[in-house]
């Protein structure tokens, strides 16, 4: 829905288009009234300024849910980067680990991954050919094994034999699974116990395609883990996420870093600006 | 912003008419909305939403229902029985091939849960029919996805056919439905690798695979937590496969999983299983009035 006029069915195709991107009926129509109000106040008229106008608008709401958190990863001062994936089944936290691990490899860190996801058919092998490929280590045990377990041998080898980074990954749970929620909190503690400060990160995530369910997944990964970021993932895509704004809006958590694909390069940190402009695309012409 | 429940909303929304005796058009306009909402906020697709709506809305005006003692209820029983309708009256049962092997194929986007409902629905179909089914490993591409698929194979007592990662995915699915032959198994059950209705080279393929070998059914996986792309999904798989049925997974989560409603409505579909949980004995069948119900919260 391209546009020439700026008039009230602009606005209505707008909200139409928010919804169509997971933003939420409410969040939708609370940033649809701010918009409406800041055209107005700066007297846009024209298309292009009318767009300028929306983005950055937009960026700033963004920036300002915020509380001012940090949208980088917190790297440790001294000792193993600690770094736990939490998330729902399927959404890409091993996928993650693969590309992230990489990342910190190339920069010429020395990576391990800890595969505490014993429960899933595969999932060590998952991780392992990751591992490979990367040409960073591994910690695994048998399948059906206690994770804890295996977080706590990954931990100590973190410390005593001096990595930089340590990938934890966790197999794939529904937040309403109460045993299960409890048993990702036990693997944290674990962490903390061996490295007070650890983990540094605690990164849900989340797949794009989710629609309003994924707020209540923040919701409760954060109160079992004390989520510190989000990973937005698949937005490769005709999924938007708009989800995460409401979850910055309520939870003030920051996306971190966006998945693009299924290649080890497919990575990127989030920039606000350009996630805006994704869910415009349909109604920005160019 | 707890979601709640249709019946809850629409008695808010008309307790100021108790007493009023007859309904305006500005209260149906009202009552309308809150359905809007619930729908939205359940996951359904806006502009099934819209049709949805208006097709309620005729009803309730037809059935006179806001003369009626208890408008609510009316309206709640209207929308229950439409979204019902709109699912689909009776679960469906899966296509079988009038001489064995019946093929089922699965398709859907990554990590939606086709390589867990292959096993899921091997073993219903051992548990059930007494079958023998071969299961295919048919996705080269995702890190040990045929580890994956052989664990569960294990798990569930069923053979996996597998080439390794090295041959075309048409060429595997040919060569384990001559095995299946050979050995006589009754049904064979093609994992496929997951991927994007918009990736044309992947999409081709699936294509391919299903020219190859004529599936008797295919099966749309499809992630119940999926909000509005839903329908984009579904109508990309549907326009390249033809999907003769969906299966709707990891229904065990607080989702209302309005996807159900969008899928439906825009393909005609039937959904035939529901995944509940992770394990391989969480596959039943799809049934429609549950779902509706599930939806509205109810
Ligand atoms: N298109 C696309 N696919 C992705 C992306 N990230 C992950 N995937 C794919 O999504 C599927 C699931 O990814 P995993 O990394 O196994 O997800 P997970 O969260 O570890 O899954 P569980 O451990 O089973 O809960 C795989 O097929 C991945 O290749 C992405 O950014 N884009
Ligand atoms: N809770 C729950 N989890 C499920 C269900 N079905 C599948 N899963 C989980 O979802 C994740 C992804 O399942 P897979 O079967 O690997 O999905 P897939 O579609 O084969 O994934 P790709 O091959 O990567 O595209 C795994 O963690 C499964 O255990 C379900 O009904 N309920
Ligand atoms: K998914
Ligand atoms: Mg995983
Ligand atoms: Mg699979």
């Amino acid at each position: 829905a391209n546009f020439r006029h700026v008039d009230e069915s602009f606005f209505d195709d707008l909200e139409d288009m928010l919804i169509e991107s997971d933003v939420g009926f409410e969040m939708s129509m609370k940033i649809a009234d701010e918009l409406r109000q800041e055209v107005k106040l700066q007297n846009a008229k024209k298309p292009k300024d009318v767009q300028n106008v929306i983005v950055e608008k937009m960026t700033e709401m963004y920036d300002q849910a915020g509380n001012g958190e940090n949208s980088t990863i917190q790297m440790a001062e001294k000792g193993p980067t600690v770094i736990l994936m939490v998330g729902v089944n399927g959404v890409g936290k091993t996928t993650t680990i693969g590309k992230m691990a990489k990342m910190y490899k190339d920069q010429g860190k020395k990576v391990i991954l800890a595969a505490a996801d014993t429960f899933r058919a595969g999932a060590i092998e998952q991780l392992n050919v990751w591992a490979q490929r990367d040409g960073v280590d591994i910690v695994k045990s048998a399948p059906k094994s206690d994770p804890s377990s295996v977080v706590f041998d990954a931990v100590k080898k973190a410390r005593d034999e001096n990595y930089d980074v340590l990938m934890v990954d966790t197999a794939g749970r529904l937040q309403n699974k109460v045993n299960l929620m409890n048993e990702l909190s036990k693997m944290k503690k674990v962490l903390t116990r061996e490295i007070p400060e650890a983990p540094h990160e605690v990164l849900l995530v989340l797949d794009a395609t989710t629609g309003q369910n994924a707020l209540t997944q923040a919701k409760t990964f954060k109160e079992a883990t004390d989520v510190t970021g989000i990973v937005l993932t698949k937005l490769d895509g005709t999924a938007r996420g708009g989800i995460v704004l409401a979850i910055r809006s309520e939870l003030h958590l920051p996306v971190k870093y966006v998945g693009l694909g299924e290649k080890v390069t497919d990575l990127k940190p989030f920039d606000p600006n350009d996630f805006v402009y994704g869910l415009f695309k349909g109604l920005i012409s160019e | 912003m707890a979601f709640e429940g249709l019946t809850e909303r629409l008695q808010n929304a008309m307790k100021k008419l108790r007493g009023k005796g007859k309904v305006s058009e500005a209260d149906l306009r009202a009552t309308m909305r809150e359905i809007r909402l619930a729908l939205l906020e359940a996951d359904v697709n806006f502009q099934v939403v819209r049709e949805f709506v208006k097709t309620v809305e005729q009803r309730a005006k037809g059935a006179k229902v806001l003369e009626g003692l208890n408008p609510s209820q009316q309206i709640v029983k209207i929308v229950d029985e439409e979204l019902t309708k709109t699912m689909g009256e009776a679960a469906v049962p899966l296509n079988k091939a009038p001489k064995i092997p019946t093929i089922i194929m699965m398709a859907g986007l990554q990590g939606a849960g086709k390589t867990t409902t292959v096993g899921k629905l091997a073993l219903k179909l051992k548990n059930e029919q007494n079958a023998r089914p071969l299961l295919i490993a048919d996705d080269v591409y995702r890190p040990a996805a045929i580890e994956q698929l052989q664990t569960v194979g294990q798990q569930i007592d069923v053979p996996v056919f597998q080439l390794g990662t090295d041959v075309d995915p048409v060429e595997i699915a040919k060569r384990g439905l001559e095995q299946a032959k050979t050995n006589h198994n009754d049904y064979v059950i093609i994992d496929t690798a997951g991927r994007l209705q918009i990736d044309e080279k992947l999409m081709g393929e699936l294509g391919n695979i299903k020219a190859a070998v004529h599936p008797n059914e295919i099966l749309l996986v499809i992630d119940a937590m999926t909000g509005q792309n839903a329908v984009a999904t579904a109508e990309g798989f549907d326009k390249v496969l033809d999907v003769t049925g969906v299966v709707l997974t990891k229904l065990d989560g607080d989702t209302r999983g309005g996807a159900a409603l969008s899928i439906r409505a825009v393909t005609g579909k039937p959904i035939k299983f529901v995944g509940q949980g992770e394990k391989m004995a969480d596959l039943d069948v799809f049934h429609p009035d549950r779902m509706a119900s599930r939806i509205l919260g109810m």
